[in-house]
């Protein structure tokens, strides 16, 4: 399983003894998406570089699967709310 | 079907020339597609009768009665789980989610019928119809993948494709689509 480096600010209190654990959100590979699709989609919804958002796309492509974003948990079920419109199979689980 | 497919235009959108054939066929797949998302796109949509803002405000952030995977395999990957090993939360994603999901796809299947005549020809598409346009080419493969069951052994598909029948112009027309939502990609990128 691979993850793509992502910086994320981690609240850290004084009564927290272990940071608090990001939610991701994941693309899975699958055999109907175009290359080109799910590169262009990343550039779109995320913001991405083009290489940023090819270098992920190979990793759905090549490892079966990528982690494209990482945050609280809303944030994560946005962004796969708006990958499924784009026809992405994308899901939510805690890093 | 020889076909170019999409060119970009200077200044944004994309270009592209339909055989009669061709507009025929993909009108008729991205209806078909609309119809399984439970819409007859034959129908006016509902802002268009009445003219009530609030039926359509409601229909918009309507919850979902659904709460698991359709079981239906097209629906189920155009409509997919949000969290595959947590049944619950997937539930409650789907019931907040899925309705305006459907309605996204079937306003993206409305507007390639409304910018591609019956008889085909010409069509010129704006930056936005461009976006709109690659998600229904998008919609409809994927729901061919399903029933076709499109895998990644490209032999496979063809050796498929070359043996004819039914199976073959499946394929044939689903890899005409790739060809439109390939150049219609690299049209806008």
């Amino acid at each position: 399983m691979s993850t793509a480096p992502v910086e994320v600010d981690q609240p850290i209190s004084d009564e927290d003894t272990t940071p608090a654990k990001p939610w991701v959100a994941i693309v899975w590979n699958d055999p109907v998406n175009l290359m080109s699709y799910v590169t262009y989609v990343f550039q779109q919804v995320f913001g991405y570089s083009r290489r940023k958002s090819e270098k992920l796309m190979l990793d759905v492509h090549h490892k079966g699967r990528a982690v494209v974003a990482a945050g609280a948990r809303e944030e994560m079920e946005r962004d796969v709310e708006i990958l499924h419109g784009y026809g992405l199979w994308a899901t939510v689980c805690q890093d | 079907m020889p076909a170019t497919g999409f060119h970009a235009i200077r200044g944004g959108g994309a270009t592209a020339r339909f055989a009669a054939g061709e507009a025929e066929l993909l009108r008729g797949l991205v209806s078909q597609v609309a119809e399984l998302l439970g819409e007859d796109l034959a129908a006016p949509p509902p802002a268009a009768v009445g003219g009530d803002p609030a039926a359509s405000l409601e229909e918009l952030i309507r919850l979902s009665e659904n709460s698991s995977l359709p079981t239906d395999p097209v629906l189920a990957r155009l409509l997919p789980d949000a969290y595959p090993d947590d049944h619950d939360a997937a539930g409650e994603f789907r019931r907040y989610t899925e309705q305006s999901l459907r309605s996204g796809k079937v306003a993206a299947a409305r507007t390639v019928l409304d910018t591609l005549p019956a008889g085909g020809g010409r069509i010129r598409l704006t930056g936005e119809q461009a976006q709109v346009w690659l998600r229904a080419l998008n919609d409809i493969r994927l729901a061919l993948g399903v029933r076709l069951e499109i895998t990644e052994d490209r032999d496979d598909m063809l050796e498929r494709a070359s043996r004819g029948g039914q199976d073959a112009a499946g394929l044939w027309v689903y890899d005409w689509l790739s060809l439109l939502q390939e150049t219609l990609v690299e049209a806008v990128w």
